[in-house]
């Protein structure tokens, strides 16, 4: 018999990247909030500089719930299963997956909010793809531009403003919408080889800029500024100079006294009444099972755990599963295309064994609709990233580009004289809803509690490998115009399980084709509201996670102040 | 800077000053094999999984490889911890490729020359190794990947013994402070070389992070 805990007002599950964001206004507003974590807390001094531990090791020491449910892809529905990665991209902590990310911290362009109308306003409504089912999001940058802005304030994102308040500024992205001020910090600086990057592409008449990031450039809230050591990539920060949920927002919402964290907390089903309101959630911890009952429920447990979640809390009010009455839950599924990347090799060492993977130059003169498309075959883009960031074993098992053999002593001559001259980069492009892309739970493949896992039926279509050749044949330009010798051109894949999955509760007005409201709360369950990237209808053309935070911030603000309404 | 011949650009490429503050980077040793004495391998294991390491990053005119590296103490380690998991794999493994060296070549893979056991890697490497069985490729490449982790990650877990791996990628080793000067293109940061374990703020993660599940 679970044991029944004194009611609070918002039940939060997942303390990740949003969660961690959305409690702060919560708690600020005198809310009592519980926060329900599957992992636990790391510290400063869990983030060794470890390149084994953190990138080939799966963070055993924090409780890897993540790692027993990873969700099983397919192409299609009539596709075999593929093979199942050891790994779950994202891990569990207090902080989530915002304690080993990259922390690029971008805003969407303004264009990928309107991509239906903007699309039939400029080349007509026919050069949408076919069985696609993007929409409009419900409002467009402006509206989301006061919350984009709190959240680099409230945790912390350094970055150089291309964009303020219509005055352009060419050394930030002068594609970005407008900005009411700068960033509070400084862009992070760049290296020499960046340097060379940047270079090259003002020959090619492009706009190089230093990305947003969520690293402190400056001390900033009294935490330190990056050192630049790098490790950051699926490595924790020693300095706390990322700007982790762990080290920002929730602590700041502890400190009101407002908010309770539960680490190593199992959830499993979230509870409804007989006429379809939520009453809390069931999770388990320490093998003991516990019923939080809460006012209201908020779910930002990253994109596949939401769906799944919902997807297995069946109840007589929701036979199909909670807000899945309209059949919505699971569908518009996407997840980046960041595939189809280039390496490069270049004629002499790019010392960039130091740094990190947010500390780079980027390119968005090929992203969203900041070129015209009249004669292309596609809508969208990408952006360009190159960055410095290199470690050793992955050094070593740099690609030989042709020139050597995989192992012996030719290899280890190549690898010798070659290791630090050759680069990757990190090209993001935009991808579309399909009505055949969706998520749902896997039949036969469990949890070890006997829950199903989340199962990812999705492929890219024409439109979207359209977009990678054409995103690829810029960068394959740009090393050029650097001097690289060897170009790779890496293969597009699949729809597998990505730090970068959208879609699946999107929001919308129209409750028939969308699962929350613009406000994030469920069109069919009142007091349910849904934070994450799962709400996007648009990946954009850039890293998903300061949208998916303001999102949540603002999400967070409407029910402080629509309470008696939502809460009931 | 794009038009720099590869002359010119080695000429301006110097290595920079100073090395920094604490912990004092450890001198080079004088290089040679670990004693082989495995945790979990069997003698003969470990005797067979030595000889393939050696072939796969040997030790040559450019110094040092895997052997000298410890990959396979690394490995041997690993299959008690972490890498528990590929037990069975490195005894299915290793004793199909002795096997396959009796069949082919009527003695044990690990007392072949260099020239035999590379073709034998060879044949394993592309599945085209009848006598060894089911999984030929799979099992090098699981191998290969290993020996890879082994020379070249952080000596806390067992291998990269001496930072032979770290030297010969010419990694300018672990610092938890970078400064602008350091990330030039034009110089390279001077080599010192340390585990992360041996600065002060990691040492009690140490045990932990190197020997756990």
């Amino acid at each position: 018999m679970a044991v029944e805990l004194p009611k609070r007002d918002v039940v939060v599950v997942g303390l990740g990247a949003v969660g961690g964001v959305a409690v702060l206004p919560l708690a600020e507003a005198g809310m009592d909030v519980v926060g329900l974590e599957a992992g636990g807390w790391l510290r400063a001094r869990d983030h060794a500089p470890d390149e084994l531990f953190n990138n080939y090791r799966g963070w055993p020491e924090s409780v890897q719930k993540a790692n027993r449910e990873i969700p099983v892809h397919r192409r299609s529905a009539s596709s075999p299963d593929s093979p199942r990665g050891a790994l779950h991209p994202m891990m569990n902590a207090v902080g989530g997956t915002s304690l080993h990310y990259w922390a690029q911290s971008w805003r969407l362009n303004p264009w990928d909010f309107h991509v239906v109308s903007e699309t039939a306003r400029r080349y007509g409504a026919s050069r949408l793809p076919v069985g696609t089912t993007v929409e409009d999001w419900p409002f467009g940058l402006d509206e989301l531009e006061d919350h984009y802005d709190r959240v680099e304030h409230a945790i912390g994102v350094s970055g150089q403003a291309g964009n303020v308040g219509g005055a352009i500024d060419e050394r930030g992205n002068i594609f970005e919408g407008t900005r009411r001020r700068p960033y509070p910090m400084p862009p992070l600086r760049w290296t020499g080889f960046i340097e060379q990057m940047a270079e090259a592409a003002r020959g090619l008449g492009w706009h190089p800029f230093p990305g947003p990031a969520a690293v402190n450039s400056v001390r900033y809230q009294n935490r330190a500024a990056c050192a630049y050591h790098g490790f950051c990539d699926r490595g924790g920060c020693h300095l706390d100079a990322k700007n982790s949920t762990a080290v920002s927002t929730i602590p700041r919402a502890q400190e009101t006294g407002r908010l309770q964290v539960v680490t190593e907390a199992h959830v499993r089903r979230v509870e409804v009444d007989g006429e379809g309101r939520a009453t809390g959630v069931s999770y388990l911890k320490g093998g003991e099972e516990y019923f939080q009952p809460a006012d209201v429920v908020l779910l930002a447990s990253y994109t596949y755990e939401n769906v799944r979640l919902m997807l297995l809390s069946k109840s007589p009010a929701y036979p199909n599963g909670l807000s899945n009455n309209g059949g919505q839950v699971g569908r518009h599924y996407m997840t980046h295309a960041t595939g189809a990347g280039v390496l490069a090799l270049f004629p002499h060492r790019l010392n960039r064994w130091y740094g990190l993977p947010a500390q780079g130059v980027a390119i968005d003169d090929w992203a969203a609709d900041n070129f015209d498309h009249a004669d292309l075959d596609f809508i969208g883009g990408g952006n360009l990233w190159v960055y410095s960031d290199r470690r050793p074993i992955a050094a070593a098992r740099m690609p030989t580009f042709g020139r050597a053999p995989r192992w012996g002593s030719a290899w280890k001559a190549f690898v010798a004289d070659n290791a630090d001259c050759w680069t990757n980069c990190y090209l993001q492009k935009s991808t579309l809803p399909y009505e055949d892309n969706y998520l749902d739970l896997h039949p036969t493949v469990t949890d070890p509690l006997g829950d199903p896992v989340c199962r990812i039926t999705a492929d890219f279509k024409d439109n979207e490998r359209r977009i990678a050749t054409f995103v690829q044949d810029r960068m394959v330009e740009w090393f050029r115009a650097a001097g690289a010798v060897e170009i790779i051109r890496q293969g597009l894949g699949t729809m597998g399980p990505s730090t970068h999955a959208y879609g699946g509760t999107r929001m919308g007005d129209d409750a028939e084709t969308n699962v929350v409201d613009r406000w994030g709360f469920s069109h069919e369950v009142p007091n349910l509201g849904i934070l994450g990237a799962s709400v996007m209808g648009t990946s954009g053309s850039h890293n998903p996670t300061l949208t998916a935070q303001a999102l949540g911030w603002r999400s967070a603000a409407h029910l402080v102040e629509n309470w008696s309404s939502i809460a009931g | 800077m794009a038009d720099l011949s590869r002359r010119e650009m080695l000429k301006r490429v110097v290595v920079a000053g100073a090395a920094a503050a604490l912990p004092a980077a450890r001198p080079a040793a004088v290089v040679q094999a670990p004693p082989a004495s495995f945790e979990t391998l069997t003698a003969a294991e470990g005797a067979t999984l030595q000889a393939v390491v050696a072939r796969l990053i040997p030790t040559d005119e450019r110094g040092p490889g895997a052997l000298e590296a410890g990959a396979a103490t690394y490995i041997d380690r690993g299959l008690a911890g972490p890498l528990a998991g590929s037990r069975e794999a490195y005894r299915a493994g290793l004793a199909a490729l002795d096997r396959y060296a009796q069949a082919a070549r009527g003695a044990r893979f690990a007392a072949l020359d260099a020239a035999g056991q590379d073709a034998l890697l060879g044949a394993v490497e592309a599945n085209a190794a009848p006598e060894f069985g089911p999984g030929a490729a799979g099992f090098f490449n699981l191998v290969l990947t290993h020996t890879i982790q082994g020379t070249f990650s952080d000596p806390a877990h067992g291998g990269n013994v001496d930072f032979i791996g770290w030297r010969m990628l010419g990694y300018p080793g672990v610092r938890t402070v970078v400064t602008h000067d350091l990330q030039r293109i034009d110089r390279m940061p001077p080599e010192r070389q340390v585990s992360a374990y041996d600065f002060p703020a990691f040492s009690a993660a140490r045990e932990r992070r190197t020997r756990g599940r």
